[in-house]
């Protein structure tokens, strides 16, 4: 037995070089996402945002960890306090894990499952469990609030989310994430955002809502609600729901890379010319790019609109969304069906 | 009818097509790329206009002499019963304060004082960033407020000079 599990080891330090190798990324990913988002928004609102730290304000958001780190942990009253702690890290955990199976260029994959769509959907789904938890836990009126409204709001937008996921499940004949890319290859005309150019849309306003960011942020609508479901959190723990935020948005920004947008295949593809220009550039920078922009797109939606009321967002969801989703499917699948080019031929 | 239901049509297109949701992306993406309008304050900070009403002082005339001729007049104008006045003869027989005081914690900065005054010698000054580090010294002595004279003598005059024909 023990003889086994040394012989697994080499494998096992290897695959927690790999985790280590997505997580660093990732969590700079994260550090320097709040960074953009405050230059960004700062920029849009005609301020220049943050520049006091470091060159131009780039060690802002380290000076945010240390502040963070160092601040203290409130604990309030009659709270849960075990649940109080658990929360954060049941928020954190399925953002964190659900990078296992999104691939970032030809092969470079911690685990190319076959439901890689579906584990990652699953992940990002079970997300909002830590939220009630934080918003029970926390024996606070407004968190409680922000955990119901959260709650709601993120299973409703799950369905068109789903479905928006069926109609490229259909497209692409596969649940495997490199093999949804591959489906896309051949030129810009190939990726999905064009034949699911409904499912895309609706794919992507659910997964800003799915992600709790503006205009769907009403599980924190500070202007009603205080901060939501963590205005009870404070250091670390608060800096844990802040980190799996961020974690789930560029998560959603590459689903929507590698869904819609043909993941880490080039735009110039199958040009004359252009194509062989580019060829040196690499997948990963494709990805990359695609990502980056879905990043700025969740910080423009935040700049420009306000946040939507409850029962709009209900009515958003279940009315618009959703038939949307159900009408197109149909549409994808007799398109496949007919094998209608230059998508599907 | 037939109206109505163009309107409510041509109503659920845009909504569909998200179209004034892209209207405002365009605006806000404009502003992305317009001048920035921040101050950074310790470094830059913005114009002050002559007329401004921040921390008071008391002038001389060029010869050094004080100006001020404790009439109490800036005492019975002060809105806020601010300034503290005590005078008494001097030597050459003109009347002189000795003590002049405000406290700033009282004073509202209307500037009355200076309206008041006969021979331009309590004045507003263009400094707006002062504090205190102790108690008591919110109470602006006679000689605090000479020296803030002497110190911005030259602004003052400037600023005077300038607003003079508004008067």
């Amino acid at each position: 037995m023990i003889m086994g599990l040394l012989e697994e080891l080499p494998a096992f330090a290897w695959i927690l070089i790999k985790i280590v190798a997505i997580l660093i990324p990732l969590l700079l990913g994260v550090a320097y996402l709040t960074f953009a988002e405050r230059k960004v928004i700062g920029y849009i609102q005609g301020r220049i945002g943050p520049n006091r730290v470091g060159f131009r304000g780039m060690l802002q958001p380290f000076a945010d960890i240390i502040k963070l780190v160092f601040k203290e942990i409130i604990i309030p009253v009659r709270s849960n306090r075990y649940l109080f702690f658990v929360a954060p890290i049941f928020t954190l955990t399925p953002a964190l894990i659900a990078w296992a199976a999104i691939p970032f260029a030809p092969n470079l994959i911690l685990a190319n499952i076959n439901a890689g769509v579906l584990y990652v959907f699953a992940m990002s789904s079970i997300a909002v469990y830590g939220i009630l938890i934080a918003g029970w836990a926390s024996n606070s009126k407004y968190a409680m609030f922000g955990a119901l409204r959260s709650a709601a709001q993120t299973i409703s937008y799950e369905i068109s989310m789903g479905f928006a996921l069926v109609g490229v499940l259909i497209a692409a004949g596969s649940m495997n994430f490199q093999d949804i890319i591959l489906a896309q290859q051949g030129s810009l005309l190939n990726w999905f955002f064009i034949p699911l150019l409904p499912l895309f849309m609706v794919f992507w306003i659910s997964g800003i809502a799915e992600t709790n960011r503006a205009p769907f942020d009403l599980a924190e609508g500070e202007s009603e609600i205080v901060a939501g479901f963590h205005v009870e959190y404070s250091g670390v723990s608060f800096a844990l729901f802040f980190l799996a935020e961020y974690a789930s948005m560029i998560l959603i920004s590459f689903l929507l890379a590698i869904l819609f947008l043909g993941g880490w295949l080039s735009p110039f593809e199958g040009i004359p010319g252009l194509d062989e220009w580019f060829a040196w550039v690499p997948g990963l920078a494709w990805m990359l790019l695609k990502v980056s922009f879905f990043l700025f797109a969740y910080l423009w939606l935040r700049a420009t609109f306000p946040r939507y009321r409850y029962d709009q967002l209900m009515r958003l969801g279940w009315k618009v969304l959703i038939p949307t989703t159900i009408v197109w499917i149909p549409v994808v699948a007799v398109l496949v069906k007919l094998n209608v080019g230059p998508w599907f031929s | 009818m037939m109206k109505t239901w163009l309107r409510y049509c041509k109503h659920y297109l845009n909504s569909l097509l998200l179209l004034e949701l892209f209207a405002g992306l365009r605006v806000t993406l404009k502003y992305l790329f317009k001048k920035k309008i921040t101050v950074q304050f310790p470094e830059e900070k913005t114009p002050i206009s002559p007329r401004f009403r921040g921390l008071l002082a008391l002038r001389r005339y060029p010869n050094g002499e004080e100006r001020c001729i404790a009439c109490k007049l800036c005492e019975a104008v002060c809105p806020a019963l601010a300034i503290t006045i005590d005078s008494e003869q001097r030597e050459d027989g003109s009347r002189r304060t000795t003590k002049y005081e405000i406290d700033m914690f009282k004073c509202i900065n209307c500037g009355f004082c200076e309206e008041s005054c006969p021979v331009d010698s309590i004045v507003v000054t263009p400094i707006q960033h002062y504090h205190m580090e102790q108690r008591g010294e919110n109470i602006m002595t006679k000689e605090k407020l000479l020296a803030i004279g002497d110190l911005y003598e030259q602004q003052l005059a400037a600023d005077r000079a300038e607003d003079a024909p508004y008067r």
